[in-house]
């Protein structure tokens, strides 16, 4: 369970940014997890349930973009798509195993979406919290 | 309102991880990190190589525990300075776990320290710890199918030490498929076939070792 670890950076990173822009609350984060990352999205989703309850993230929707592999041959140049246990260049002239991965290596945090105490009035109206 | 942030998630360990880099490169030291699955042999794999480099070079151990210090005691007896890591539970090494474990050794008198990571093929993929190097074990008995079960840890090995090699002809191991999936993650990285315990093989990869600690100080 790394994906406990990987959440507190998400949580720890999204908390300081509010924090920074002067935000009342945190509607919804978004993250990048390509497909080749050993990162279990399913398990994202569980600790961040876990981890956010008591802190300025709690109520927040986790929003996670999966990204597939893609790679180049270094060799002929051949760009391709692939999952995560074979990179091999599918080209039939060429086949190499020399290649580099361009896509679905991604750990990212994308963006977060806010409330600041001016547009929390009229977000909020009627909501309570 | 929207904040783009677009940072790595990682972006506090690998901030960790770099400093360490700095630090190791400026005391001229290589820093090998060794990840393989509970009982491959990683401890005796790591006592075969330093017995064939002590001579040479003058190495340290960081090894990385859930719990328990037998690794470090172990390493010690053969009189090599050993620090143990307890991560207290997580299951594998972070940046500034490194960092606290370097401070306890002597950088300056060092050429090569080896870290034992937590026994894990998926965890500790994605936390750099700064390291120069990153090698797989992975032992026979574990059978020819675990590059498709870890494929990441595999795709991101520097070598990959295939151990036990002295109990193939027990185990149901089907060497060439083993190659080709590791090749289908990784055209780079050479496959040591290797016995910690007869020595069988140890050589060829400790040379390999070696050299990565010469060219870092070039």
């Amino acid at each position: 369970m790394h994906e406990m670890g990987i959440t507190q950076e998400v949580l720890r990173a999204v908390i300081d940014a509010s924090e920074r822009a002067g935000a009342t609350r945190i509607n919804r984060v978004r993250l990048t997890v390509g497909e080749l990352t050993d990162i279990v999205p399913d398990s994202l989703q569980f600790a961040w349930e876990c981890l956010t309850p008591g802190t300025f993230a709690e109520g927040a929707v986790l929003e996670i973009r999966e990204t597939p592999g893609r790679s180049v041959c270094m060799e002929c140049g051949t760009e391709f798509a692939h999952d995560k246990f074979d990179r091999k260049c599918p080209s039939p002239e060429c086949g190499s195993f020399m290649t580099r991965v361009i896509a679905g290596d991604e750990l990212r945090t994308d963006d977060i979406d806010v409330d600041l105490p001016d547009e929390a009035s009229v977000d909020n109206a009627g909501v309570e919290g | 309102m929207e904040i783009d942030l677009s940072q790595p998630i990682l972006a506090h360990n690998e901030a960790l991880a770099d400093k360490n880099r700095t630090r190791l490169a400026g005391s001229g030291v290589f820093a090998l990190d060794v990840l393989a699955s509970p009982g491959s042999g990683k401890t005796t794999t790591i006592l075969a190589t330093i017995g064939l480099l002590r001579d040479r070079l003058r190495i340290a151990v960081i090894e990385g525990d859930i719990a328990s210090k037998v690794d470090a005691e172990k390493v010690k007896a053969h009189g090599i300075p050993a620090v143990q890591i307890n991560t207290g539970g997580a299951c594998h090494l972070e940046a500034d776990m490194i960092s606290r474990a370097l401070d306890a050794l002597p950088l300056d008198d060092l050429d090569l320290v080896i870290v034992e990571n937590v026994g894990n093929l998926v965890c500790p993929t994605e936390f750099d710890l700064g390291q120069g190097a990153r090698v797989v074990v992975l032992s026979v008995p574990e059978g020819h199918d675990k590059p498709l079960k870890y494929p990441g840890i595999f795709a991101q090995a520097d070598a990959v030490l295939l151990n036990k090699v002295d109990t193939i002809s027990f185990f149901d191991f089907d060497e060439a498929e083993f190659v080709d999936s590791v090749r289908r993650l990784n055209g780079t990285a050479p496959i040591f076939r290797m016995s910690a315990k007869t020595g069988e093989g140890v050589a060829e990869w400790a040379e390999w070792l070696a050299d990565r600690v010469a060219e870092a100080r070039t």
